[in-house]
């Protein structure tokens, strides 16, 4: 790999020995995958995906500690994943003892974060990328960021350019200022491998649509097609939203890092299926197709049919229109079975700046009377819990179905259970 | 029988261990997250969606996999585990690796003493040839002998 003199020099050790390590890491990497140099990293904030402070994963602090005293925190700002606790968030005794067990390490990862260069704001979220959270990158701007459903809207969606770099390692590239050029900062990289053709008969539910397309394609790119007509050609707050969702799936149940939708997102709109290899594979959808990957979710409950005791909404989370948007669907099923309250403990999950801007909304009591819990919590942590985890919770996110023992239903399915069935 | 293969190597070692296979994408955190948790020592794989390997037990072992797929956390979970010893002998692909894996090989062989061996581009022949059991030798070169 061809490095600039500033980078030659951080390699040899002029920067100190920690710095060499961390240009000796990333230069690997690149090696790795045949990158021809490092190029800077042009976004404004970076993006950590660790926010926890987890006492098994002391050997991360510990790096984290030798990066900080050889004073090498970043200039680049960013944000970070999901705060893993919030006492809002319905739990027992012993969970609670068992959250304190877990998380040692919060306290002197909070910390470390704050140093390493936090952004203002309490910038805990997977979707660092809503308005309301303000890390919104440029289309063309390159990244280090980890976190696979931001990575995958931030390339898709917005167009920036980012692989799927790991914890650690995108701390590394914000630090250094640069990252190895290969794979998704590339325009071979972007060019999709698979053709997606959905031909069913109603809009599909984002977050099976996006399973179903990871779990085929893994980490290759598809090129969506027939989806327009269902989120039009506009990226409006409700076809961002179904991105979000669909792209966290297509990230976790295969490991997708860039998706094009036909009609939609940038570079489909503007190079159309000139994106698309030749030698394309091919994967039809239809209902029977989505219906067969969904049957096929395996459950892990101790108990099949036992009633949920938990259910989850809003992973990745939720954005300021789906807020809304679920808010009146509640009200009304309530409404039409006669109950005041949700009939099972339900939590939403979106952005401390989104949940702020919220509550000073009518729709933040309206939310309130309906039973629901609002909270900023990352549903995957609460679930690692071991406790937690045997808990029978429902969920609409592929994303915690996929990580946990959380069993899949779709948003109409969840309505129906926290609003009529109870069960 | 003893059979050949040569792959590229990532982070060399050698290793002579048991092969545990998985023919499907291979989640890292799904697979190590209650093992870290529980500190299970077995470091049993926790991913119910890999029925090749749903609660086998993983350290010690050369596991023969795809790539690996799902969060983005998985490069520092693989750099974690070899921090704390619970790492496979070794790591094998049939396909080129993927970046997060190849972060996790990259972050242990410069930031902790573990010692896990990567070699990539082994060939779906690989994949389709090893079974759960057989005897993985595999040399600094990129060889893989499996028998």
């Amino acid at each position: 790999m061809v490095l600039t003199e500033e980078q030659q020099a951080m390699l040899d050790g002029k920067k100190g020995e920690t710095m060499a390590k961390i240009m000796k890491t990333l230069v690997m990497y690149g090696e790795t995958f045949d990158a021809a140099k490092m190029v800077p990293v042009t976004s404004k904030y970076g993006h950590t995906v660790i926010s926890f402070g987890l006492g098994v994963m002391k050997p991360v602090y510990a790096l984290y500690d030798e990066i900080l005293s050889a004073g090498l925190a970043g200039e680049q700002k960013f944000s970070a994943d999901p705060f893993p606790t919030d006492p809002h968030v319905p739990s027992n005794i012993l969970e609670n003892a068992v959250f304190k067990l877990m998380y040692t390490e919060q306290r002197r990862y909070g910390k470390q974060l704050k140093e390493l260069g936090l952004m203002k704001g309490n910038a805990y979220t997977c979707a660092c990328y809503l308005p309301e959270v303000g890390n919104i990158p440029k289309r063309g701007d390159v990244l280090s960021w980890a976190e696979s459903s931001a990575v995958v809207y931030a390339n898709s969606v917005l167009g920036a350019r980012c692989n799927r770099n790991s914890g650690i390692l995108e701390m590394m590239g914000s630090i250094a200022g640069c990252v190895p050029e290969f794979g998704f900062l590339t325009d071979e990289g972007r060019k999709a491998d698979w053709v997606v053709e959905v031909r069913t008969s109603k809009k599909p539910e984002a977050q099976l649509l996006g399973s179903a397309i990871g779990m085929k394609v893994l980490a290759e790119v598809p090129y969506v097609k027939g989806l327009d007509q269902w989120l039009g050609s506009e990226l409006d707050a409700s076809a961002r939203a179904y991105l979000k969702d669909f792209g966290a799936a297509t990230a976790s149940n295969g490991s997708v890092g860039l998706y094009h939708i036909e009609n939609l997102t940038p570079e489909a709109k503007d190079f159309g299926e000139d994106l698309i290899r030749e030698d394309a594979k091919r994967y039809i959808i239809d209902d029977n197709e989505l219906a067969r990957v969904q049957n096929n979710y395996p459950c892990i409950w101790k108990n099949p049919d036992a009633k949920p005791k938990l259910c989850f909404v809003g992973c990745p989370h939720l954005t300021m229109e789906q807020l809304k948007d679920w808010t009146e669907k509640v009200e009304k099923a309530l409404n039409e079975s006669g109950h005041k309250h949700v009939l099972i403990p339900t939590v939403f999950t979106s952005a401390p700046a989104v949940i702020k801007k919220f509550r000073k909304t009518e729709y933040g009591e309206r939310l309130a009377k309906t039973g629901v819990i609002l909270s900023y919590i990352c549903p995957l942590m609460y679930m690692d819990n071991p406790v937690c985890g045997k808990t029978p919770v429902i969920t609409s996110s592929n994303k915690l179905r996929t990580y946990t023992s959380a069993r899949y239903y779709t948003d109409e399915e969840i309505l129906r259970k926290i609003t009529k069935e109870g069960k | 029988m003893s059979r050949k293969f040569i792959g590229r190597v990532i982070t060399p070692g050698k290793a002579n261990a048991e092969a545990l296979v998985s023919h499907v994408g291979f989640n890292t955190l799904a697979s190590y997250q209650m093992a870290l948790l529980l500190n299970d020592k077995n470091v049993k794989c926790g991913d119910q969606n890999n029925p090749d390997l749903y609660k086998k037990s993983m350290i010690g072992k050369a596991l023969c996999l795809p790539e690996t797929i799902g969060s983005t956390t998985g490069g520092m979970v693989l750099y974690t585990i070899c921090s704390k010893n619970m790492q496979p002998a070794c790591l094998l692909f049939s396909k080129s690796i993927d970046s997060l894996a190849a972060s996790g090989a990259i972050l242990a062989a410069n930031w902790s003493d573990a010692k896990m061996p990567v070699i990539d581009r082994l060939g779906e022949e690989f994949l389709n040839y090893v079974e759960d059991g057989m005897s993985i030798t595999i040399e600094e070169d990129g060889t893989v002998y499996a028998e």
